[in-house]
């Protein structure tokens, strides 16, 4: 009993974090209907300005007061009143995109204000982090667990007596319940919806400030695997219950403390598991909660009551233009195969076939997001398949990387079907979730091992060589890998122009009428979430191959979230779109490159905006700006006498 | 032998009872009504035939087969088309696309070998398509975008697509609502033209009796998830335990 405890007590600090996020998190979902994914970035915020306040020699208090009762709220009522007021009754699809992208600009924007040197020992918000208070059942209780635990304690207490003592907090609970009928019961609903925004805020930046100092190093990607754990937490309470989420965090961190103590010491599982349990439980819980299932299929608690949302189909279309397009894209794509085989220098061949790489890979997610509707949150998991079953095929077995990329195409494919059965009957958010947490568990778990990613040392893949045939060489790879991309472009537009793109056109449209015109969505689901799996593995393989060595750090979970945001910027719906997006992401990058390190936070930013105007612009803000210039133009040229 | 035959259908949400032992029949090439108050339990019931919700108790029987464990896809591809109440277009496709890709489905065109060798690619117009705009009167519309049309023209479409299928059996969900009237009439006059052509039994939930009256030939009355009544419309709509269920008690 006392190892038990032993084990449990050091588990309650990230329990106490965990659930503080976990209630702001069901706090605004039930009342906004938006799932706030940016909730994460929002408690690095607050870490954040309370580390740099407390580093320029502000006493603890002022850091706090700054962090958590000013920027915190204000960030949250910010994203509320500039972003997700406006969204609320849109499609989940353009919800969670928009979260996704904030999720991803926030970070970056903060490191490129406050700069993105390592940020170490971030300090404790009340007592001394490393005085012990006292022991209990054989732990040394410091100050940073006893204030996390008493600060946590205390907030909750306090917003339990207000919610049922006051008069905001009646009014905040009965939002909670149902918007609409506090609406028509004569309550301003937006000041309420305001004051639970503010509140679930400060939580955020209460819960980032009291997390911190559990880490040797502010990292914000710490705050993403936190909003995990919250979102784990949140399922337990069915995303609707107020305490159980609250519970249901404790017992987390209690849980991954114990199956620290418990799992036998220096091996993968342990190391890996126990920062990997939310991801386990979360994808557990989807899967096993027929409620939270249901919850999901009907997407959002606001549903029935809002007007249906308005369709998502391109702004600037019509067939002439796309004609125009399509040909305007195949010579651009002509011009640049014999640019980069002529006078492009070796270093730029090497970073557009880089951007090859990427674009089949982005095409996975034109295929599933674009043309289907879903969204898969793992994609560079599923490159990070294709690359690692390549390199292991290759230096274990002497299978020939071109077989190897193949394979890595047909193994990500597999998994992918593993990844989507149980996934299927899970839509929209769900199944952006449970794929989010799938990509986390390959990174804390499954690529550590010798035989899959190596962990941090990576594995390496050789460049491919057909009979006499190498393409150790630039430029012979730089061919190679246009030559695939080819290939998967076809594969794409194939199925676009066929009867399957059809159907995942109808069932984007409305899967209750797909269904009812006899498509078998589960057959399509799994076909095409294999399909991309394929293609993302495919691309994951042939980059591998141009690096030479790779690691699960050029595969890792963020990535993902990158990914789909780049893409979405770039266009979501159109072959030309992925590649655009490959180019894109190489490209700024390359030329980031070039500035002092704190400016390639830029890029995140850029892309992360971008995102957010999916709502706007469902065709990608790029790709609405290209389709604007080539209409302009064309009618320039059609009716000359109309200018000026 | 009756086409459809529901039998004893139950169907509980938590603790409300949305069905309670309802049975009906519907016979080939046969156009029925199902009417009755806002939340009788009418969309619940089509929900159940078509498998978009499955029963707690009863069974359905669907052209001599059991249908009531099958999955919705599976029933539609047995013959059993529908609309719906809030409309369920496909956007960013045109009229013609709903058809076509309805039509293709229904001939079993959907695998994945076929599209990635060019065999799935829509070159030709498909004869079974274009006869249908045309009797629908949506060939003026037939390529502008679904998001441009009125509810009367969405209303068609969803009636188009479903008959691309070349279904046995409609089941149509309140096809008047969000209509004027004159499109209402429209809308009655070409189900009476399409039963008439293509002899598909009908089973129609409608507010509108008038509406009713044009279409079928009997009605089933649902109150409270329960069967109250049946019969031709008119004698149904006399009597008073209906009278009762829509008016209140009448002294």
């Amino acid at each position: 009993m006392t190892q038990f405890l032993s084990y449990a007590i050091p588990g309650l600090p990230y329990g106490c974090v965990f659930a503080l996020m976990a209630v702001g998190l069901v706090l605004t979902y039930q009342t906004s209907g938006v799932f706030n994914l940016a909730y994460g970035a929002q408690a690095y915020a607050s870490a954040l300005v309370f580390y740099v306040c407390v580093n320029a020699g502000w006493p603890n208090w002022a850091g706090f007061l700054a962090a958590v009762v000013v920027v915190a709220p204000l960030l949250g009522l910010a994203m509320d009143r500039f972003l997700y007021r406006f969204i609320r009754s849109a499609p989940v699809l353009v919800k969670l995109v928009s979260a996704l992208g904030m999720l991803i600009a926030i970070p970056s924007a903060l490191q490129l204000i406050f700069g993105n040197q390592a940020r170490l020992a971030p300090p404790s918000l009340w007592l001394a982090p490393g005085a012990v208070y006292f022991h209990l059942a054989g732990d040394a209780i410091n100050g940073t667990e006893l204030s996390t635990v008493i600060v946590t304690l205390a907030v909750v207490l306090l917003a339990s007596l207000m919610s049922h003592f006051t008069q905001i907090g009646l009014r905040m609970r009965a939002m909670a319940e149902s918007p609409r009928m506090v609406q028509l019961a004569g309550i301003n609903s937006e000041r309420v919806g305001i004051a639970i925004w503010v509140l679930s805020s400060f939580l955020a930046g209460l819960a980032g400030v009291l997390l911190a100092p559990l880490f040797a190093e502010l990292q914000a990607l710490n705050f993403t695997e936190l909003l995990v754990a919250a979102i784990a937490a949140a399922a337990l309470g069915s995303l609707t219950s107020l305490p159980l989420a609250f519970w249901g965090g404790i017992g987390l961190g209690v849980v991954q403390e114990l199956l620290g103590g418990y799992l036998p010491s220096g091996t993968v599982l342990s190391s890996g598991l126990r920062p990997a349990l939310p991801f386990a439980v979360l994808i557990v819980l989807l899967l096993a909660l027929p409620g939270l299932r249901e919850r999901w299929f009907h997407d959002d608690p606001l549903a029935g009551c809002d007007p249906p949302p308005p369709p998502m189909a391109a702004t600037i279309g019509g067939h002439g233009l796309e004609e125009l397009l399509r040909g305007g894209g195949s010579l651009v794509l002509a011009v640049f195969f014999v640019s980069c085989l002529t006078w492009v220098p070796s270093n730029w061949t090497f970073t557009l076939t880089q951007g090859i790489a990427y674009s089949i890979v982005f095409l996975s997610i034109v295929l599933l997001t674009g043309m289907s509707g879903q969204i898969s949150l793992c994609q560079a998991t599923f490159a990070g398949i294709g690359a690692f079953t390549c390199a292991q095929l290759a230096t274990h077995f002497g299978l020939s990387v071109f077989m190897g990329i193949v394979a890595g195409g047909a193994v990500a494919a597999a998994v992918g079907v593993v990844v989507a059965m149980p996934a299927l009957r899970l839509g929209g958010l769900a199944l952006a979730l449970a794929t989010l947490a799938f990509g986390l568990l390959a990174d804390n778990v499954g690529f550590q091992y010798s035989w899959s990613g190596n962990g941090e040392t990576g594995v390496n893949i050789p460049r491919p060589q057909l009979g006499s045939l190498n393409f150790t060489s630039g430029k012979a790879f730089f061919v190679l890998a246009f030559i695939l991309l080819i290939v998967c472009s076809a594969v794409v537009l194939a199925i676009r122009q066929g009867t399957t793109g059809r159907e995942l056109a109808a069932m984007r449209g409305s899967e209750l009428a797909a269904a009812s015109i006899g498509t078998n969505l589960a057959k399509l689901k799994i076909t095409v979430f294999a399909v991309a799996a394929a293609l993302a593995g495919v691309g994951g393989a042939l980059y591998g191959s141009l690096q030479g060595t790779v690691s699960p750090d050029d595969f890792n979970s963020f990535l993902s979230l990158v990914f789909m945001v780049v893409v979405v910027t770039t266009g979501v719906y159109t072959v030309q779109g992925a590649i655009q997006a490959g180019m894109a992401y190489v490209i700024l990058y390359q030329v980031l490159d070039y500035l002092p390190s704190q400016w390639r936070n830029l890029f995140p930013i850029l892309f992360g905006l971008g995102a957010i105007t999916y709502a706007l612009h469902p065709e990608g803000v790029v790709e609405w700006q290209k389709r604007r210039v080539v209409e302009t133009v064309v009618s320039l040229r059609k009716h000359p006498e109309t200018v000026g | 032998m009756a086409l459809l035959e529901a039998t004893g259908i139950s169907k509980r949400y938590g603790g409300i009872v949305a069905l309670d032992n309802v049975s009906l029949f519907v016979d080939q090439g046969e156009a029925v009504g199902l009417v009755g108050p806002n939340g009788a339990g009418k969309t619940t019931l089509f929900d159940c035939l078509n498998g978009v919700r499955h029963i707690d108790g009863g069974r359905i029987l669907f052209d001599g087969q059991r249908i009531d464990r099958l999955p919705v896809y599976e029933r539609a591809r047995l013959g059993i088309g529908r609309t719906f109440q809030r409309l369920e277009l496909f956007a960013g496709m045109s009229p013609r696309e709903h058809l076509m890709v309805a039509e293709r489905v229904h001939r079993g065109d959907g695998r994945l070998w076929k599209d990635l060798i060019g065999r799935g690619r829509a070159s030709a117009p498909v004869p079974r398509v274009e006869e249908l705009l045309v009797e629908l009167g949506l060939g003026a519309v037939a390529d502008d975008p679904i998001e441009s049309l009125s509810q009367g023209h969405g209303r068609l479409v969803e009636l188009g697509r479903a008959l691309a299928q070349d279904p046995l059996l409609m089941l149509l969900d309140e096809p008047s609502s969000g209509l004027d009237t004159r499109e209402t009439v429209g809308f009655a006059a070409v189900l009476v033209e399409v039963r008439a052509r293509r002899h598909t039994a009908m089973l129609l939930v409608e507010h509108d009796l008038d509406f009713v009256r044009r279409v079928v030939e009997r009605t089933y009355v649902l109150d409270f998830g329960r069967m109250i009544a049946s019969g031709r419309v008119d004698e149904v709509m006399a009597e008073p335990v209906v009278r009762s269920a829509y008016f209140g008690e009448v002294t």
